[in-house]
């Protein structure tokens, strides 16, 4: 086989929606803590988390969902710790979202040791994974069918998500108060409306959304939970949310794009090709689209100011 | 009034260990069979024999130069995260200069040395020059960037060294010329333990004693008014960072010279994130960075330990080490304290406000 | 559904009554300035009230009281009626009372609807509708002849309209009282008669507006009363009909107290700084600096008075390379130094005393030392050329610290920790010890105490006499300006509208003339304000 036709088998397409489910949950947990004006660095450790919380619930419980349930409201108790530490205890985000990341990448590690005498993997672990669905009528479309049905559930639901994303930013009372927020906290203050509230529900939903895609990863993609499980995800889905202009259709295109770099360097590599510069490639684009994204920004800021613009650019930059 | 300054930053830090290390006591008590014995090996082991405090020596030297790069970032305000791919790429240079460059001992690894210190360098300018240049978010930026030089890395040992008789990705060895000698027989402690000491060293004089480091310490501080005194903010920042990435690359190549005699990472070692530990304990200070990194260094060797002689996971140090940097970037802890200490000082001994001319 | 957001007329307080009452409102700050004492001041329904006073008068304090920013250490607030306690903002607006500050609380990229509706959205439950703050807004704005489309963003509005957004925000709210701090500043000419006409279809629908300004002809043109502010004292509260502009102008500009300061007389030397013709608009496209020229020569000391706002701060920036003019030429000694950038400016023998001092004069978490050293980064004298040597930097510091009296336990003492008055005196410190040629201090004794204030004039009095140092004084104290200074520049509208050779001959009534746009000298009067061609 080609690499032609390997690019455009059924197969391939159906890994590029595999391989993007994760990335687009970790997306839209960087949405709408963006949208709020935080940046939460601390998605991939939500999602390590809610990866081994799900496989750890769901073996003990037997069930996959109630597994998803438990990871999903760990990941709401960890968004609402991360808010805590940077809105009440004042911590600088950055810094504080990289020691989240630190403490659970070997955190799980130690967790699942203590729960389940397991190092590495899980796999001697009982745990349960989420059912596959098979779409009705879609099944039945030749090609489309075999792309598009069939996959697990959670990515159905990533889906649906970003679609009651947009809703929910654009016709709902909330999710105009989050925007209004993010942008100017001042100007929301000036009418009422509480920020740092608005703040700590943005970072719960960001660690729902983070959750899911951990849960993916775990009850999904794999059915086990193993160190590093992520990889980078979590830093990609905010990646992916900021290439999309932290819009919900945006971050889904950005997202697919490293879900089909993601299939391309599988598929090379298996042929023992160096697939490097192909996994290269969507992070150049991030890095292309976010210059991109700040000049556009940057014109359209101060098109009238002109003048003085030599020595005060110095200061502008600064702010 | 200096001297309260550091103690107060101290009292602070060893509280926020403090606090840490009984959490992690906490959990060794909930989850072992053997509690006090694995929190001994936790604590002593490292002492208790002189290979094993050479290991901490040994393990402390990347995150000595990470520590540094990460203070000199800090201070500048522009938060580029890029000193993890700063020193991956730095090490996987020096590995393919060690492999293909065939130079006469002592030059050799001198040699290999800059070339890795400069191509950390220009890594770790990008994200700096696409803030400076169009205001694009270094943090988004520096992110990507660390992955896209860990795959330029693995590509380029792939390409031009890779070992064809392995199984893993690992180059052909170095040449032996290449390699820092141990300095310290018995033990790997290498020469990069000296490039250390002296990047220590001058960093801290050239951060708080040379006229560009003021530079860089103001322009970080308030650029407002350092660009009302005059003093030019591209430059101080681009000064800044060069200095950072060449630190960050020359810690990569003496790990990659001094710890492998062939190119072996499995992935991004991980120094880049942990620089930020230990800056964070030493307050973005190249003097206390040693003791930084030293502390992280001892608290892994000994969690290792810990591991092979009990049934507790050397994991529980990322617990403890995120516990202390959130504790200790958390400004409202002890922030109270702080804010009744320093009234105090301040007042002590001075007179009221206009007082001078009564 | 729709009823919650149609507009209420607020008609249900008679017209002509007294709506507002402020008495003995007294609210001393934190650091001791005592902003208002015992003011009170009262408005009715439906008029236009025009609070009038300099910068630094009291009138923001008064208004942050009446909106809830601040809290009057005493005094009464009774508003329709009833005594109010007006803890925050919020509680004033649910009391209807909106405020338009000068800089505008809006979110760029969200649209005009959305700005105007968030916090009371239209819509069911949780959902938001659109469409419903859509048309709510524009009815709103059809009412009062607003001209503005709900849907489009923010960011690509005029100032002006910006500013209507902010005046629907407040009638969206069913404010019946509106506070509009200085709501001409920002607005072209046109602009400005369209918000007029807006105002007076407000007051029509029975609206009160409290309308704050320093502008005599604006106040003339739409106000009904007037009250006036002067060092944190109320003047009396006038029927705009019974005052000429000489009046207002007489009752707004004035010292209450003439601190008299001795100065031997000035012996001008060769002009060492020059302005030519300088010209700039803000971000917003407005005129601040419109023609500007005049020089300054060796030993004396050029005062340049104004309302706040007038192009002082802009002349500032411009003079000292921190900004960039559109027009016009900066000479320094004879050589163009325009669009040099602030270092440049500095090493050819310039200080600059910013207004500034928090955030531009020192860095607060770094040393006192450190804090006079910024502009001597090159200098010789503190060490080589790559580092400084750190016993000549302690000297030095220790040096001008005790020269110049900063207060501190140490040199090694952050700057942040010191009083305002210790602050300025670190600020000055450094400025003036280079021996600066020309040396620009910019509000050098804003808030700061009485003897720190009489310390820096007398050193900037025996620098400029006995060094021969030219001093450029921008200040919005009225007593400084005329005490310091030997000559006087007046600055309205970002051009010169006065230049007195002799200030000793002024007196502040004519000075107050000029400041308020009054009266203004001919191009030939103005003329003297060049020694030199250039």
């Amino acid at each position: 086989m080609n690499v032609g036709q390997l690019i455009f088998s059924t197969t391939f397409l159906a890994t590029v929606i595999r391989m993007t489910t994760p990335i687009l949950f970790a997306g839209l947990a960087g949405l709408i803590a963006s949208q709020a004006g935080v940046m939460n660095l601390a998605v991939e450790s939500i999602m390590l988390t809610s990866a081994l919380a799900g496989v750890l619930i769901s073996a003990w419980t037997g069930s996959a969902w109630i597994g998803l349930l438990g990871a999903v409201l760990i990941g709401i108790g960890m968004g609402f710790i991360i808010a805590y530490t940077a809105f009440t205890l004042h911590a600088d985000m950055v810094l504080n979202g990289v020691a989240f990341n630190l403490m659970m990448t070997g955190g799980t590690m130690f967790l699942m040791y203590v729960a389940t005498g397991q190092k590495g993997t899980s796999t001697g672990v009982p745990s349960k994974v989420l059912p596959t669905v098979s779409i009705p009528l879609l099944r039945d479309i030749p090609y489309v069918g075999e792309v598009l049905s069939g996959h697990n559930v959670l990515t159905y639901i990533a889906m649906a998500f970003t679609v009651l994303m947009f809703y929910f930013l654009f016709k709902t009372k909330l999710g105009l108060r989050i925007r209004m927020v993010g942008e100017n906290p001042a100007a929301a203050e000036s009418v009422g409306i509480n920020s740092k509230k608005i703040k700590y529900l943005a970072m719960c939903l960001s660690g729902m959304f983070a959750a899911f895609g951990g849960a993916y990863m775990s009850m999904a993609y794999m059915s086990w939970f193993q160190n590093n499980i992520t990889a980078g995800r979590g830093f990609i889905g905010m990646a992916a949310s900021a290439l999309g202009g932290n819009m919900p259709l945006g971050t889904l295109m950005a997202s697919l794009l490293f879900g089909v770099a993601d299939a391309v360097a599988n598929t090379i590599s298996s042929l023992n090709l160096p697939s490097e510069l192909v996994s290269m490639l969507p992070y150049v684009i991030t890095i292309i689209g976010l210059v991109y994204y700040s000049i556009y920004l940057g014109r359209k800021k101060a098109p009238s100011a002109k003048a003085g613009k030599g020595a005060k650019k110095e200061e502008e930059k600064t702010a | 009034m200096k001297k309260f300054k550091l103690d107060f930053n101290l009292i602070r830090t060893l509280i926020a260990i403090g606090i840490a290390l009984l959490l992690a006591l906490i959990i060794i008590l909930l989850t072992s069979d053997e509690p006090w014995a694995a929190f001994g090996y936790f604590i002593a082991g490292p002492l208790r024999n002189p290979k094993r405090f050479a290991n901490v020596i040994e393990a402390m030297l990347p995150l000595v130069f990470t520590g540094l790069s990460v203070s000199i970032i800090a201070r500048t305000g522009v938060f580029n995260l890029a000193s993890e791919g700063s020193l991956f790429i730095g090490g996987a240079v020096a590995a393919l200069c060690g492999v293909l460059l065939p130079l006469p001992s002592v030059i050799s690894p001198v040699v290999i040395l800059l070339i890795g210190g400069l191509a950390g360098m220009l890594a770790l300018l990008i994200p700096t020059l696409l803030r400076v240049k169009w205001n694009a978010n270094e943090i988004v930026s520096s992110l990507m960037l660390n992955y896209v030089l860990y795959y330029l890395g693995t590509f380029l040992i792939r390409t031009f060294v890779r070992d064809p008789d392995s199984g893993y990705l690992q180059s052909t060895a170095f040449h032996a010329e290449a390699d820092l000698p141990v300095i310290i027989p018995g033990t790997r402690i290498h020469a990069g333990a000296a490039v250390a000491l002296i990047c220590v060293v001058a960093l801290y004089l050239f951060l708080f004693r040379s006229r560009l480091g003021y530079k860089i310490r103001m322009v970080g501080e308030n650029p407002k008014f350092s660009f009302y005194s005059g003093i030019p903010y591209a430059l101080s920042i681009f000064a800044a960072q060069a200095v950072a990435g060449f630190v960050c690359g020359l810690g990569g190549a003496t790990e990659m010279l001094g710890m492998f005699d062939c190119y072996k990472w499995t992935g991004l070692p991980g120094y880049g994130w942990d620089g930020i530990i230990v800056a964070t304990l030493a307050r973005n200070n190249p003097a206390w960075v040693p003791l930084g990194a030293f502390f992280l260094a001892y608290m892994r060797v000994g969690a290792d330990i810990m591991t092979r002689m009990t049934d507790v996971q050397n994991e529980v140090v990322s617990i403890i080490q995120g516990v202390v940097i959130i504790l200790l970037v958390a400004e409202s802890f002890l922030a109270g304290w702080k804010k009744r200490r320093t009234f105090k000082e301040a007042t002590e001994g001075v007179q009221l406000e206009g007082g001078a001319k009564a | 559904m729709k009823q919650e957001m149609i507009h209420r007329d607020p008609d249900d307080f008679p017209i002509g009554e007294e709506i507002l009452r402020m008495s003995g409102i007294t609210k001393v700050y934190g650091n001791g300035v005592l902003a208002n004492e015992n003011v009170n001041f009262s408005v009715k329904k439906g008029e236009i009230h025009a609070i009038m006073g300099e910068n630094g008068a009291g009138k923001s304090t008064l208004m942050k009281i009446l909106f809830g920013n601040e809290q009057p250490d005493r005094g009464e607030i009774c508003f329709k009626g009833r005594t109010q306690t007006i803890e925050s903002p919020k509680k004033a607006v649910e009391l209807g009372i909106g405020m338009v500050y000068q800089h505008f609380n809006l979110a760029e990229s969200l649209t005009v609807a959305e700005n105007i509706v968030v916090g009371q959205e239209p819509g069911r439950g949780i959902l938001f509708r659109q469409k419903s703050a859509y048309d709510a807004v524009e009815e709103l704005a059809r009412k009062y002849a607003f001209d503005i489309d709900p849907k489009s963003r923010v960011r690509d509005l005029s100032v002006g309209k910006k500013q209507k957004v902010e005046i629907l925000k407040i009638l969206y709210r069913n404010s019946e009282l509106i506070i509009l701090d200085e709501p001409t500043a920002v607005l072209t000419p046109q602009e400005t008669e369209e918000l007029f006409h807006q105002l007076l279809l407000l007051k029509q629908n029975g609206y009160t507006i409290i309308f704050i300004s320093h502008k005599i002809n604006e106040v003339k043109t739409i106000c009904d009363r007037m009250t006036i502010i002067r060092a944190g004292k109320t003047r009396g509260t006038y029927e705009i009909s019974e005052l000429s502009a000489n009046d207002i102008s007489v009752l707004m500009v004035g010292r209450d107290v003439v601190q008299k300061i001795e100065k031997p007389a000035a012996k001008p030397g060769k002009t060492v700084l020059s302005a030519r013709d300088l010209r700039y608009r803000n971000e917003h496209g407005a005129v601040m600096l419109d023609g500007v020229s005049f020089d300054l020569r060796q030993g004396e000391i050029l005062g340049v008075a104004g309302v706040e706002g007038s192009g002082q701060r802009e002349l500032a920036e411009a003079v000292s390379g921190m900004l960039r003019p559109e027009g016009g030429a900066v000479y320094l000694d004879g050589r163009e130094i325009t669009g040099k950038t602030p270092g440049e400016v500095r090493a050819l023998g310039f200080s600059h005393i910013h207004e500034d001092r928090m955030t531009y004069g020192v860095a607060k978490n770094v040393s006192i030392t450190e804090n006079l050293i910024a502009n001597r980064c090159a200098s010789p004298e503190l060490g080589g050329k790559a580092f400084f040597d750190g016993k000549k930097t302690s000297a030095l510091a220790q040096k001008l610290v005790e020269e110049y009296q900063i207060v501190c336990k140490t040199p090694s003492v952050p700057a942040g920790m010191l009083s305002g008055g210790n602050i300025q005196k670190v600020v000055v410190a450094r400025e003036m010890s280079v021996e600066p040629q020309v040396l620009l201090a910019n509000q050098p004794t804003r808030g700061i105490d009485v003897g720190a204030v009489e310390f820096i004039h007398e050193r900037l009095i025996r620098d400029s006499r006995e060094k021969g140092c030219a001093v450029l004084l921008i200040s919005s104290d009225l007593n400084e300006v005329l005490e310091m200074s030997d000559s006087l520049l007046v600055m309205y509208k970002g051009h010169i509208s006065g230049y007195f050779a002799d200030v000793s001959a002024l007196t502040e009534q004519e000075l107050g003339l000029y400041m308020l746009g009054l009266k203004r000298q001919s191009e030939q009067e103005l003329k003297e304000a060049l020694h030199e061609k250039v």
